[in-house]
């Protein structure tokens, strides 16, 4: 594919561009300038930010020249990987693929690891060996995971104690477990301090795996060690988890020792930051995170890990010419969820636009809709609609804020309805699956 | 540009699409010269990929900030409602649909005056009326499926 891209510009090269530029100039519209195309787009992560931005940037300017770099040749989504854990979603139907962005929309899709960047002389170097150069650089690496953060947690650890936090053979093996898992026995899940992937994500989880439970090994326990001392929805959470799971789920938050210092993946034991011993029958370690390493590579981190970015483009505060999205960024209020992924590549999608063509993008404006369900037809959600104020990202005043509490059974229900409805719509809008209805 | 002309602009889809039939020409043409497949005369095939509705061709000349922002919001209601909110489920579809209903719809949403919502009144208050006015104009506007022969 690189090899394509590298002789269609010779080719353009050879036929000359003077009479292309001619023939564009005669349509009013600046699609090639100068013999090459209106901008070389080149980005780097197939998820919920960058396929999402290689889809707008086509449908907002179709002469721009975007190539997608994507190791793997289908996206395995977060979202809704716990309700696979749970039983209740086959793993199937998380998997997306690049058929649409690449027929349909005209974008290069390169199954490659980015493995380096050339700031210098914007060139991304693939694993395989070629290299692509960028007019603008989009970075949507999705997270690492910070192997070793926690004492014994590293990616041999994971193999018995599975993260399952990028999805994959770990949701897989995550699964498996709980099958096997003998009915009266415990599951842990050690859930990170903030800021982290899905920030409702680990609760969710037990959510859904506490439903399994109830459904089939209705003795087992299940204890969140939790590294901070609030989360996510919780009013919502615990009350669903009564009305539902009676005590199945316990959550012991940092003031009460669930603050998880160490980790024996042979022994299924985790040790709190006071000494105290809890051994598991299967143990979920949602570890530390950071920015994906090509970000790291490029440049775009500081010490924190994340990505700081200029709040109206994403464009990095570090390096002129490369924007990141997504949950590598520090992009706080907004969450780290896919749906924050998919606007802000909306909007970094205009954004270069107007860069490459000297404009001047709109007001920015942003939206996150995250729901999560509790049991199969009980969903809760948070919203917010984001802008910048003073030159940082904030919540619009007024707007956002999470389902009522002590809602009645229907509220919940439709809210798992439009849960299933929204996974539908956002995997059409970001890679054109379509799910029957 | 006025925002009812960029609407009308973006709702005629069949005129406006051979606007952009030149430059799509181009550079499928270009795409299939990297195949090898020589074109003589640099005819202009018609395109193999149509691209359906283009909603926010970059910069409509003369769009004013509010409109290309409209545009901008319009194009985050995908994520729940489908692209150019074409698709129906659980959750309704946008594109094609009465503007006064909408209107009407997006600001009872707003005062909390509508039954059984859920997570629109939250949203619907990150907006001013007149932003929400002009998304269901623009929505109102669009065809309800895209382009004939658009996978969509």
């Amino acid at each position: 594919m690189i090899k394509d891209a590298m002789n269609r510009r010779q080719s353009l090269k050879l036929m000359g561009a003077a009479g292309l530029g001619t023939m564009l100039s005669a349509s009013g519209l600046p699609v090639f300038a100068g013999g090459a195309s209106a901008g070389r787009v080149v980005i780097v992560g197939g998820g919920f930010g960058g396929a999402t931005a290689a889809k707008y940037l086509k449908r907002l300017s179709p002469s721009l020249d975007v190539t997608l770099v994507e190791p793997q040749p289908r996206y395995i989504t977060c979202p809704f990987t716990n309700l696979y854990l749970g039983g209740i979603r086959t793993f199937e139907t998380l998997w997306h693929d690049f058929t649409e962005l690449r027929e349909k929309y005209g974008v290069r899709v390169v199954h490659e690891l980015a493995e380096d960047v050339d700031v210098d002389r914007r060139r991304l170097k693939l694993a395989g060996g070629e290299d692509v150069s960028w007019d603008r650089l989009l970075l949507s690496p999705g997270i690492d995971l910070r192997w070793g953060a926690l004492e014994g947690y590293d990616e041999a650890a994971a193999e018995k104690a599975p993260h399952a936090w990028k999805p994959g053979e770990q949701s897989r093996l995550l699964r498996r477990q709980l099958e096997a898992m003998e009915d009266g026995g415990t599951f842990i899940l050690v859930a990170p301090d903030n800021p982290f992937r899905c920030p409702p994500g680990p609760y969710e989880r037990v959510s859904m795996v506490a439903n399994y439970f109830k459904n089939h090994k209705p003795h087992s326990k299940i204890l969140i060690l939790d590294a901070k001392d609030g989360f996510s929805k919780q009013g919502l959470f615990m009350e669903g988890w009564r009305e539902h799971y009676g005590d199945m789920i316990e959550w012991v938050g940092r003031s009460n020792d669930g603050g998880v210092m160490r980790v024996d993946a042979d022994t299924l034991e985790v040790e709190t930051e006071f000494g105290t011993v809890h051994k598991a029958a299967v143990l979920n370690v949602v570890p530390p995170q950071k920015a994906g390493f090509i970000a790291d590579r490029a440049g775009v981190i500081d010490a924190s890990g994340w990505a700081p970015i200029h709040a109206r483009s994403f464009e990095s505060q570090l390096v002129e010419g490369i924007y990141v999205i997504g949950d590598a960024t520090q992009a706080a209020p907004m969450p780290k969820s896919g749906f924050v992924a998919s606007t802000q590549a909306k909007v970094t999608a205009r954004a270069i636009i107007a860069d490459l063509g000297g404009d001047t993008p709109p007001e920015p404006s942003w939206v996150n809709t995250c729901y999560s369900l509790i049991a199969p037809e009980w969903g809760i959600s948070i919203a917010g609609v984001y802008e910048v104020h003073d030159g940082l990202i904030r919540e619009v005043p007024g707007s956002g804020g999470v389902s009522p509490m002590e809602a009645d059974r229907s509220f919940r229900r439709k809210e798992a309805e439009y849960a299933r409805a929204w996974y539908a719509a956002i995997t059409q809008d970001v890679w054109g699956t379509r799910f029957a209805f | 540009m006025r925002l009812a002309q960029m609407i009308k602009w973006g709702a005629s889809m069949q005129q406006s699409r051979k606007r952009y039939i030149i430059p799509v020409g181009l550079l499928v043409a270009g795409l299939c010269l990297s195949a090898g497949v020589m074109i003589a005369g640099m005819t202009l095939a018609e395109p193999e990929n149509e691209y359906e509705a283009v909603i926010g061709e970059a910069a409509p000349e003369g769009a004013t900030p509010f409109e290309q922002r409209i545009q901008m919001i319009a194009m985050s209601c995908a994520a729940c409602h489908g692209t150019d909110g074409r698709l129906q489920t659980a959750i309704p579809l946008l594109a094609a649909q009465p503007a006064a209903v909408m209107r009407a719809q997006l600001l009872a949403f707003k005062q909390d005056q509508m039954p059984d919502a859920t997570v629109m009144p939250r949203l619907a208050k990150g907006y001013t009326d007149e932003e929400l006015e002009a998304l269901a104009d623009y929505f109102s506007a669009l065809s309800r499926k895209a382009n004939p022969g658009s996978a969509l």
